[in-house]
Order: structure tokens, then C-alpha cells, then sequence
């Protein structure tokens, strides 16, 4: 198990890594973290012609609060964005999100935006994203275009990203005031792919009623399965909401697949109890 | 192509040359002879060749050699002082948190780090700490144990 | 300094070096190495047509690339049944690169060696092999019906069919029996296939000097590999060696040997005059090494009200993957230790061992006993189910009772000898369980369940291991023992033992296993054995040493040897302390010289004064040096036992299974070490753990293996194993000098029946099938 030859790159900033990028056009692939990419070379699964490695572009390391949320970018790794309590305070559901994906170990390398461009639709981030209505900047010799979340992710481990282009940064819009968020998930092992996850943010309004819930789902769909499901909760206060009733409208939107790990109806099934737990939750931290 | 590149392992600057798809847990073993890093998996699952990078724990199956060119780097052989094993290893041998040896290495890289970041961890962050190593042989349960003894052993020599 | 050290918590010899990188591994070795990678089949069932190597040819740094028909003489032959049995009518091998079909993915097809293993895996992927495809025979039970065959010359795939029957008293068949009976039941389970998962692949090191060839293997057995080269490659025995390095876990598979690799790399080392190491990968491990685990069980069992089980009839059908090269042990001891710590009043057993076009099925940890235990335990609960009556009681109305060891059981073991139980006190074992786990005072609910698994585990088996204990002149002793350590702590617990014989501090003791340079003869390290066989060898050893230090201590003290005692390395006589000689002293003495080279060694000198003039100076009967080899060689095995209890939590929702309490009684005889036996059975419950809720080799109908690799084959983490609360209890084996029983295996063995009882006890449904997954429990829940 080691990787097939490539040609390697490791430019120093991000003019001269978006010119090598255009000129591999889709013999080129990025290395950023490496967590999910190196198996896929080790396993020769996945044998690029060059390879992009962005490590030294320093340009690309900063995170930070924005007014409207936070904006990470593409070197910023796991688990320095899940250690960071201006993240935490402005938008909650990264932290959530993050300490369920694989081990602190492999945190400490993988990178939240390379995640996002991995699309695996059984993962935290791409869900949390397209949650929050977020999106990704892609850069490209020449121009820079924001692709929100709603159309960034078109499959199975298949973005908007285009040959050529990289992803610089990803934004996350902040939590709005009285608003709570929540992700569980049940996975075989801790730390493997979720066989289903639910996140959910819920907003109460000054009288503690539920003005706004969406969920998103992970891991039985193609992509994320995002969901406003505000309409059901018919601005109830929260502790009389029929969260059964929400999570079964929810249910039924998830086109499950099975595999060795669990059958679709079961996934189903998660998917019900999940959005009951992750509502629930939401909207108690919502209060 | 090979690449010449300069790692700081164990405190000592090695150089080397490597081609651009040399696994840093490869470069370790077979260029510089640091074979105390064992390699298990080479798809990140196991642990077996978990590394200090800068003195965070990584993979270093998931890792290529040229990417961390100039970069600090311990390994298991660079754990011990001059005054013999550190805590974290004297308490895996008094607490019999290892059988064949081969996933320990990974086992000590990762408790090191996260007992430098938290020296008094609970067991549910012992737990979480070690979640991404497997081992085979014990059953974990000693090795939790290892991790709590380690901890009381460096508090100790702190306080002295 | 005490060197009273058998059963005390000594710390590890291995460890200072294991835990400072020192530790050398078989990829440790031979840096300078040409690497070896293979080509292997991607199909379950196929005909090699072509295979085209030119596209390879031109990969840099490639050394040599081989098929089948570059094989020579023996080499070419299909490798050895290594077990034959008059049962297994139909045993096949593979060949080392495959001739002709290959029958599994992963079965070895084209041989590579180049400067480093990254280019090996460029050539790899370079060389072309043509397929015809053949019709895969995937699933135990679509093997029996299939018309396809996995072997063309083995009609319905049935390798072996063995029946063992043991009548009742009064000379009825289980069958007649069970027709009779009170109360009867029949029943179906399953089990699916794990397998042993070291962290440490396989892997072979060659060096070849024009003379002598030496092997690194990370095998279970450096003897019988090192027999089975010479004899493949036609070399005089004293000019192969083989060692066992580090091994980085074995659990089983490393027993088997030799591996196409353990042949095909010394060969190429010789051919090229190179030396060559082959280090296997995850995904070759997976693919390409053993299995163990898949049965399909049909039970039948009549019982009395008390819930005496009056007979029992299993049907067994085992899935031995591809080949059997390791015979079928592993269903012989299924079907033999299913019987575990009761009395049955009539068996019968039957086995077929089917072949399948999936990876080779060969002993993993317990090697059929879990299965077995699953069968015995399962029954167990259901008759208990079925009276009403609490599943403690019923297995208490079956126990063999103190008094009535050894027992009989009146059926062939796995060693081909009578299976006696030695020794052993299971009511008092299982009260203890209960007290530990708080069994009576436990109270069900929905959600919450509780179980429980006893098993006897014949462990220590033959034919023989052998000790060879030296003291050096330096007052150091030199332990050796032909069988292999894979994390055990051999090192540590034979040191255990020579310290206690020989009265000398364990710091001065070393150990060496597993290296053919320093001890030629032995079996391996399998079945629990290492400890009950080598371990008594080594004590015999040490006694000869002891015996002939004494007597030159005698001689030197002028004391009778029969006043003398050893203890801190120096022999004094009893209750005069003054009056002692170091064992140093005596290595010199035993040793008569021309030559000295310092103080120690001027004492035994010819000039030295103190011979006798009326004998030689070596005496007749004789031999220079303080040294001792012995070998133990035992009647028949010995039988340890355990009894596990655990409490599980069953989420309503997710169906999701937690352990919340494991408690284990164990009895392995006299413990030598009790931290190092705990590990053991950590460890063993870990990997049971693995085997109940996680680990499955999940082949789809095509015969790929859909999950090789440590994403989707799911060892449990740290995260997933509950804290193990354990208990021992001491009979010693009056069948060894030590009094000791095997504990390696003891771990794993009743851990699924474990958790089934208790999954069944907290869902009120039955559990027939493991691993059960939550997805599994939920499907149950709702009915199918």
C-alpha cells in the first residue's frame, strides 16, 4: 500500500498555486490536511498526475469571527477550529460537529475545508454547512467565486469545485440570537462515518416559540438533506412541539442506502429518532 | 525526483532525500533508521505510526515527508530524558499497558501530547484521547490505567 | 532481593525496550533489503489464461518478477497439509503463486522484486493477468446446494466429514435419546467469520550467504518453518535458520506455515543472492492470509425437567475457505469443547468442513471454541428459557463436580488423545461469578439484560516443547526455549520460573524463544501451550542445573548436597549463611580449563589445586559447563476454565448495545504471573467483544471481501471495550510439575455467548446469529 508516482508541487503562495492548478487542470488534485486523500493514494485508489500541495501557503492558514459568522480557511485544520472559543461562541455547531469527526488525532491534520471539497455525504462538515446555508470560495487563476452550499455539493464525493480551481476558505454564518444547535449521530465505532446523523438548529421567538427549525441529515442521501421543517412546529412553544411528528416528516425526505453496516430501513429509522434528539436539543440550548 | 529535505527528529536535524510520495512513516524507518514507529495500517485507522509533528500527534502513514520539510518531529525513540524513560513509558511498563509492543509507540506519541495538554484528564478524556489507536493485544483496559499512572507520575515530579 | 518470583506481579523484561522503540520487528530488519510485493487475484474463482509482465519490465529499480512456471522441483508443489486427518478425505493446499485457477481474491499469482516496495507495487500494477472467470461458491450453506465447485475434483465441496458419538451409560444414541426425553428442542445458529488481526502483518526476511540460509519470519513456529524451508528448498537442515523476531501480534494466524511467502522469498534470496524481505500490508492481510469463525450449527437437545441435558446432537457445517492446510483442527475442537464443564448424558457430533472460494480458514484465538461455547451456552439458556428456571441453575444441575476428576468425556481431542479433564471446581467458579457480578441481586428490565458463559478450554497440548538453561561463568543464566512469543511475556514468566528454581534474581536471568540458532526443537506457540509446555520444560531444566550446581557446591563446601540451598545466586547450607559459593563459582568449577582469561576462570585451572588424581577431570557421566536441556512432554492437555457474566444496555431507540459490567472467573491452574495472565484475558475478552458486536468479514456474492481494511473491518477502539472486572481461581493440573494450565486463549472464548444471553435477556428475543449489529437488533425488534 503506497502511493503511485505523481508529480509534486508545493508552491509558497496562492498565485503560483492557483497557475500550477490551471495548468494541471484535472490531472491536478490539492493536498491540504491529507486525511482523506492519502488512504485513497496509499490504496492506490486514487493515483493523480500532480499533485498540489498547499501546506506552505500561509495565506491560507487564518480563521476567524467575521461580522456575519466565521470564515476558515483552507489550511485551518480540525482541531484548531474545535479548540477556538470565539468559533464556539458565535457558532456553536462547529464544535458540535467537529468532535464527532474521526479521532482527535486525525483532527490535528484534516482540514475543515478539505472536508468540504471531500463531500463525503456521511461526514459533519459538509452537513453543517449546508445547515447553515454557508458556503465555499473557490479561487481559480483569474477570478475568485463563492459557491453556496446548496449547490456546492452534487453527489457522492463530487463537488462544484471545477479543475483548476481551489478552495481558499469556507464561511459559516453565525447562529442567530436565541437560536440552538445540536448534531447527534450513531456510528458503529465512536469516531467512524455516522451510519445516520441529524443536525438542527432551532430559533425561538421573545415569547419562546419555535419561529424557525431546519435539520440536516447525513449519511443517507447523496448529499447532505437539508430540511426546514418550521412550518411543522407551528410556533409552539417548544416543550409542546410534536417532535415525533417533525422527525417523521423528515424520515420521510431520506433516501437511505444500504451497506455492510446497517440497512437502509434501520437508517431510516435513525434518521426519526436522531431529528427527535437533535431538535430537542437544539431548541434547549435555543432558550 | 528526489527532494532534499530537513527534519528536526528527536532534536536532531536529519537530511534527506526523498521522493515527493515517501510517507513520512517511511522516511523514519528506512531513511533514518527510526524504526521504533511501526507502521500497522497505512490508512490512518490504527494509530501504530501516530508521530509528534511540531509536538502535535499525527499520522504519519497520512502524511507524505516532503510536506514537512523543516518541521519538528518525535518519534518514540526521542520520548525518554537523559535520565531514562519518561513518565508516560514507565507507567505502561508498571502498568502492563502492552503485549507485543507494536501499537505502544503510537499509544505513547498520543498519551504524551494529551497529557501535556491536560495532566489531570478524566477517564471518559483518557478514553476519548487514545479513541484513535487500536490495539490488538490488550484490551485497552491497562492502558487507560497507564495513562492515570502517568499522569500522577509527572504531577509528582513536578511537585518536586 | 527475592527470588521466590513464580506468582508474583513482576514487571516485564520485554518492556524497556518495546517501550523505547528498541524493539526490533521483522520490517525492522535488513534495511538494506530488495522489497517484494505480488500480483494477486482480484477474482474469487478464475482461470489464469495469460499473464503479461512486459509493461513491468521497464519500471525502475525492478529486480525479478516470477509465476508459477519459474518454480522449481518442490517449490512448484502445492504447500503442505500441515494436520492430516483420516476425516479429511479431500484436503487441498494452494500452490505458493498460484498454477492454473486461482480460488480466493488475494491468492498470490505473480511474484515481484524490486529496489524498494513502492517500485514492486509500480510493477505490480503494471503486469497484466488474463482471467476466465469461474462461477464463485461464496456462503456455507450455497456451498453445500451449489453445483459449482471450488476444487473440481471435490465433490459438494465437503472436505471432511467427522462424526464423534459418545452413547449414554445405558448405551443409548443421542438420537434414541433425544426422542425419548421430557423436553426437547432444536434449533439453528450461526456465526460469522473474524479473524485474528495482529497490528503486525506477516512478513519474511532471507539472507542467503553462499552456505547458510537465514530467515526472519513473523511466525508462531521458527522450528517447523525453518523444517519445512530446508525440506522446499533441499537444504540440509544445519545450514537454515530461522528466527522469530519481535512479532507484533499472532492470535493464531502467524501458526500457520509455511505461508507462500515463507518459501517463495528465501527461494529468491538464493536465486538472486540477494537478501529480500517481504513485509505484508493491511489489505494482504486481509485478503491473503486466514479466517476463522463461520459455522452453521443445527442443535437438537433432550432434557428432564431439572433441565439435565439427557442428549445432544449438533450438525456442524464449517466454511474452511479455499484450502485446509491446517487440517481441521479448528472443527475438532468445536466440536469436542463444545462440551465444556458439563456432563451430557449421550452426543453425538457431526462436522462438515466446506470449502468456499473465500480466504482460508485456519485457527484465530479460541480456534472453535467460541463457536462451540456459543452452541453449549445458547442451549443452556434455552432449556433454562424453556423450564422456567434460572440459567445459573441449569448449567449448576450439569456441572462436573470436584469429585469426579479427571473426567472422561470418551472423545478424541485435537491432539488426538483421550479428552480428560484434569482438574478443576466449577460450582465454586460459578459462585464466585455470581458474587462478582451480583448476579442474584440483579433485577431485569426492558433494555437491561444480563448473561452469562462457562467453557473448559483444553489448553497445553503436545507433543513436546524442551528448555536449555545455562549459568555463564559470570554468574548470568541463559534461558532458552525453541517456541515463539508474540507478546505473551514469555521473557518475563520463563525468568519467573528459573529465578524460582534456580534461587537466582530475575535480573540476571535471560530468555531467548523462537530462534533455531539457540534452540532447535519445538512445536509453536498455539493453544494456550506456551506457558504449561515450555514453561515445565524450563522448570525440568533448571531442576537438572540445580541439581549438578549443588553437587559441585557440595564438593567445594565439603557439605552434602542435601543441606545445600540457592538463593540470590549463591549456594549456601541451611542456616549457615557463611558457608556458600556464588553460582558464578560453580559455572567455573563445572567447567575445567586449560585456558584462563581472568580471576573468575584462574579458579578452574589445571594448576588450581583441588582435583581428584583418581577421575577425569570431567567425570564420567559428565558434561562440561552449569548447563541443563530438558523437555516436557505432556500425557495429554490440560483443561482450564472460565465463566463470564456481563449486564448490557439496549437503547430503545437506535438499538444501539453497550456493556455496562464484564466480570470473568478464571482458573489457569497456578498463576505464575497474575498481571501478565490478566492481560491475557483483557485482551481475549477485547477481541470476543470484537467478535460479538463488531467484527465480520463481509463477503459479497461475487466472493470480494467488501471490507478489508481497518475502516470498514471494525476492531473495537478503546471506546468500545467495557471495563473488565476479573476474579481467579486456583486448581492446580496434577498432570505438570507447575501444577498450570494454559490462559492465552481463555479471554475470548465465551464472550459471544456472553452477550447474546444478556442481549436476550434485555430484548426477550432470541439471539441466534453473531455478531449482532444494531441495525441487526433493530430488524429483530420489528420482526425480521
Amino acid at each position: 500500500m503506497k502511493p503511485a508516482p505523481f508529480d509534486y508541487y508545493a508552491p509558497r503562495d496562492l498565485g503560483e498555486a492557483l497557475d500550477v492548478l490551471a495548468e494541471a487542470g484535472e490531472h491536478g488534485k490539492v493536498l491540504a490536511g491529507g486525511q482523506s486523500l492519502i488512504p485513497l493514494l496509499n490504496m492506490r485508489l486514487a493515483a493523480p498526475e500532480r499533485l498540489v500541495d498547499i501546506n506552505r501557503i500561509a495565506s491560507l492558514e487564518p480563521f476567524e469571527v467575521t461580522p456575519d459568522g466565521v470564515r476558515i480557511g483552507a489550511l485551518a485544520r480540525h482541531s484548531q477550529v474545535e479548540r477556538s472559543e470565539g468559533i464556539a461562541a458565535v457558532q456553536p455547531l462547529l464544535r458540535q460537529a467537529l468532535r464527532l469527526v474521526a479521532h482527535p488525532v486525525i483532527r490535528n491534520r484534516g482540514t475543515v475545508v478539505g472536508s468540504l471539497v471531500h463531500a463525503d455525504p456521511a461526514a459533519e462538515l459538509p452537513a453543517v454547512l449546508a445547515l447553515l446555508g454557508g458556503s465555499v470560495r473557490l479561487a481559480r487563476a483569474g477570478g475568485v467565486r463563492d459557491v453556496p452550499a446548496g449547490e456546492f455539493f452534487t453527489g457522492p464525493l463530487e463537488s462544484a469545485l471545477e479543475p483548476g480551481e481551489l478552495a481558499v476558505s469556507a464561511h459559516f454564518p453565525r447562529l442567530p440570537e436565541r437560536t440552538g444547535s445540536s448534531f447527534v449521530e450513531v456510528a458503529r465505532r465512536h469516531g467512524d462515518y455516522a451510519l445516520a446523523g441529524v443536525a438542527a438548529v432551532v430559533t425561538v421567538d421573545d415569547d419562546l416559540r419555535v419561529s424557525e427549525a431546519r435539520v440536516v441529515c447525513v449519511g443517507v442521501g447523496p448529499v447532505p438533506l437539508t430540511a426546514d421543517v418550521s412550518g411543522w412546529c407551528e410556533r409552539r412553544p417548544a416543550s409542546t412541539v410534536d417532535w415525533a411528528a417533525v422527525a417523521r416528516a423528515v424520515q420521510d425526505r431520506t433516501e437511505p442506502e444500504a451497506d455492510i453496516h446497517a440497512t437502509a430501513e434501520y437508517r431510516r429509522h435513525l434518521v426519526g429518532v436522531l431529528a427527535v434528539r437533535a431538535l430537542t436539543e437544539a431548541a434547549r440550548h435555543a432558550l | 525526483m528526489r527532494y532534499d529535505i530537513t527534519l528536526v527528529v528527536n532534536g536532531i536535524v536529519r537530511r534527506v532525500g526523498v521522493p515527493a510520495r515517501r510517507l513520512l512513516s517511511d522516511c523514519l524507518r528506512h531513511d533514518l533508521g527510526l524504526t521504533g514507529t511501526h507502521v500497522g495500517c497505512e490508512h490512518g485507522v490504527c494509530g501504530c505510526c501516530t508521530v509528534l509533528l511540531d509536538g502535535e500527534p499525527v499520522r504519519s502513514c497520512l502524511t507524505f515527508a516532503v510536506t514537512v520539510d523543516g518541521r519538528q518531529i518525535t518519534t518514540v525513540e526521542g520520548l525518554a530524558g537523559p535520565e531514562g524513560m519518561s513518565p508516560v513509558q514507565r507507567a505502561f511498563a508498571e502498568c502492563h499497558g502492552l503485549q507485543c509492543g507494536f501499537c505502544t509507540p503510537g499509544f505513547l506519541c498520543t498519551a504524551t501530547a494529551l497529557l501535556r495538554q491536560n495532566p489531570t484528564p478524566t477517564d471518559e478524556e483518557v478514553l476519548e484521547g487514545i479513541s484513535g489507536n487500536l490495539c490488538r493485544c490488550t484490551g485497552y483496559q491497562n492502558i487507560v490505567k497507564s495513562v492515570h499512572r502517568a499522569a500522577e507520575l509527572m504531577a509528582e515530579e513536578e511537585g518536586r | 532481593m527475592t527470588t521466590r518470583l513464580f506468582g508474583e506481579r513482576v514487571q516485564r523484561k520485554e518492556d524497556p525496550r518495546l517501550l523505547t522503540g528498541q524493539g526490533r520487528f521483522l520490517d525492522d530488519l535488513g534495511p538494506d533489503a530488495l522489497a517484494v510485493a505480488f500480483v494477486r487475484s482480484p477474482h474469487a474463482h478464475a482461470r489464469i489464461l495469460d499473464i503479461d509482465v512486459s509493461a513491468a519490465l521497464d519500471v525502475e529499480g525492478l529486480v525479478a518478477v516470477y509465476t508459477w512456471e519459474d518454480l522449481p522441483g518442490l517449490v512448484a508443489e502445492p504447500l503442505p497439509l500441515l494436520i492430516p486427518h483420516p476425516a479429511l478425505t479431500h484436503g487441498r493446499t494452494a500452490y505458493p503463486l498460484a498454477r492454473e485457477v486461482v480460488r480466493h481474491v488475494g491468492e498470490p499469482v505473480v511474484m515481484v522484486v524490486a529496489e524498494d516496495r513502492y517500485l514492486a507495487e509500480d510493477a505490480c500494477a503494471l503486469i497484466r493477468v488474463d482471467y476466465e472467470l469461474l462461477k464463485p461458491v461464496v456462503g456455507i450453506e450455497e456451498a453445500v446446494h451449489s453445483a459449482a465447485l471450488v476444487h473440481e475434483d471435490v465433490p459438494g465441496n465437503v472436505g471432511a466429514r467427522l462424526v464423534q458419538e459418545v452413547p449414554s451409560r445405558s448405551g443409548q444414541s443421542a438420537r434414541e435419546v433425544i426422542e425419548s426425553a421430557p423436553h426437547t428442542l432444536a434449533f439453528r445458529l450461526d456465526i460469522e467469520r473474524s479473524a485474528s488481526s495482529p497490528l503486525e502483518g506477516r512478513g519474511v526476511h532471507a539472507r542467503w550467504d553462499g552456505t547458510d540460509l537465514r530467515v526472519h519470519s513473523s511466525t508462531q513456529t521458527s522450528t517447523s518453518v525453518r523444517m519445512a524451508i530446508a525440506a522446499k528448498l533441499g537444504l540440509p537442515l544445519p545450514h537454515v535458520e530461522v528466527i522469530a523476531p519481535d512479532v507484533g501480534g499472532g492470535f493464531g494466524v502467524k501458526i500457520v506455515h509455511p505461508w507462500p511467502e515463507e518459501i517463495l522469498v528465501p527461494w529468491a534470496a538464493m536465486l538472486l543472492d540477494r537478501e529480500l524481505k517481504w513485509t505484508e500490508d493491511r489489505r494482504e492481510h486481509f485478503i491473503s492470509s486466514a479466517h476463522e469463525r463461520g459455522q452453521v450449527q443445527f442443535v437438537r437437545v433432550g432434557f428432564d425437567d431439572d433441565g439435565h441435558v439427557l442428549g445432544l446432537e449438533v450438525t456442524i457445517l464449517h466454511d474452511h475457505g479455499a484450502y485446509t492446510p491446517y487440517g481441521i483442527i479448528v472443527p475438532i475442537i468445536t466440536s469436542t469443547q463444545l462440551l465444556g464443564p458439563y456432563k451430557i448424558g449421550s452426543y453425538r457430533v457431526e462436522f462438515s468442513s466446506i470449502y468456499t472460494n473465500t480466504v482460508q480458514v485456519t485457527p484465530y484465538r479460541g480456534a472453535g471454541r467460541p463457536q462451540g461455547v456459543f452452541c453449549m451456552e445458547r442451549t443452556m439458556d434455552k432449556i433454562a428459557a424453556h423450564l422456567g428456571k434460572d440459567r445459573t441453575e441449569v448449567r449448576a444441575a450439569n456441572f462436573i463436580q470436584p469429585s469426579e476428576f479427571p473426567y472422561d468425556q470418551g472423545m478424541i481431542f485435537q491432539d488426538g488423545r483421550p479428552l480428560i479433564y484434569d482438574s478443576g471446581d466449577y460450582p465454586a467458579m460459578l459462585a464466585k461469578l455470581k458474587e462478582l457480578i451480583g448476579w442474584d441481586s440483579f433485577v431485569p428490565r426492558k433494555g437491561l439484560g444480563i448473561g452469562i458463559g462457562c467453557y473448559v478450554e483444553g489448553t497445553g497440548v503436545g507433543p513436546y516443547e524442551g528448555g536449555h538453561v545455562q549459568v555463564t561463568s559470570d554468574g548470568r543464566v541463559h534461558v532458552s526455549t525453541g517456541l515463539t512469543s508474540q507478546g505473551q511475556g514469555h521473557e518475563t514468566v520463563f525468568a519467573q520460573i528459573a529465578a524460582t528454581e534456580l534461587g537466582v534474581p530475575i535480573e540476571r536471568i535471560s530468555v531467548v524463544t523462537g530462534d533455531t540458532r539457540r534452540f532447535g526443537y519445538a512445536v509453536g506457540t498455539f493453544a494456550s501451550r506456551a506457558a504449561v509446555v515450555s514453561g515445565n520444560a524450563i522448570a525440568l531444566a533448571c531442576r537438572k542445573v540445580r541439581e549438578k550446581a549443588l553437587r559441585i557446591a557440595a564438593e567445594a563446601l565439603e557439605a552434602d548436597p542435601a543441606d545445600l540451598e540457592i538463593s540470590d545466586g549463591l549456594v549456601h547450607v541451611a542456616g549457615a549463611p557463611g558457608a556458600s559459593i556464588p553460582l558464578s563459582t560453580v559455572a567455573v568449577l563445572s567447567n575445567p580449563l586449560r585456558y584462563s582469561f581472568d580471576a573468575e576462570t584462574a579458579r578452574a585451572g589445571q594448576f588450581a589445586g583441588g582435583a581428584s588424581f583418581d577421575r577425569p577431570p570431567v567425570a564420567e557421566g559428565e558434561e562440561p559447563g552449569l548447563e541443563g536441556r530438558d523437555y516436557y512432554s505432556p500425557l495429554r492437555s490440560t483443561f482450564a476454565a472460565g465463566m463470564h457474566a456481563a449486564i448490557v444496555e439496549t437503547d430503545p431507540d437506535t438499538a444501539e448495545i453497550r456493556i455496562l459490567r464484564y466480570a470473568v472467573v478464571h482458573d489457569c491452574g497456578r498463576l505464575i504471573n497474575p498481571m501478565i495472565v490478566e492481560g491475557q484475558i483483557h485482551g481475549g475478552v477485547a477481541q470476543g467483544v470484537g467478535g460479538a458486536l463488531y467484527e465480520r468479514m463481509a463477503y459479497d456474492s461475487h466472493g470480494q471481501l467488501l471490507n478489508a481494511s481497518f475502516m470498514d473491518f471494525l476492531m473495537p477502539y478503546a471506546t468500545e471495550i467495557p471495563r473488565i472486572e476479573t476474579d481467579h481461581l486456583e486448581t492446580p493440573s496434577p498432570l505438570n510439575p507447575l501444577g498450570i494450565k494454559g490462559a492465552g486463549e481463555a479471554g475470548v472464548i465465551p464472550v459471544a455467548a456472553v452477550i447474546a444471553g444478556a442481549v436476550e435477556d434485555a430484548e426477550g428475543l432470541p439471539i441466534d446469529r453473531m455478531p449482532i449489529s444494531p441495525s441487526e437488533l433493530f430488524h429483530l425488534r420489528s420482526g425480521g
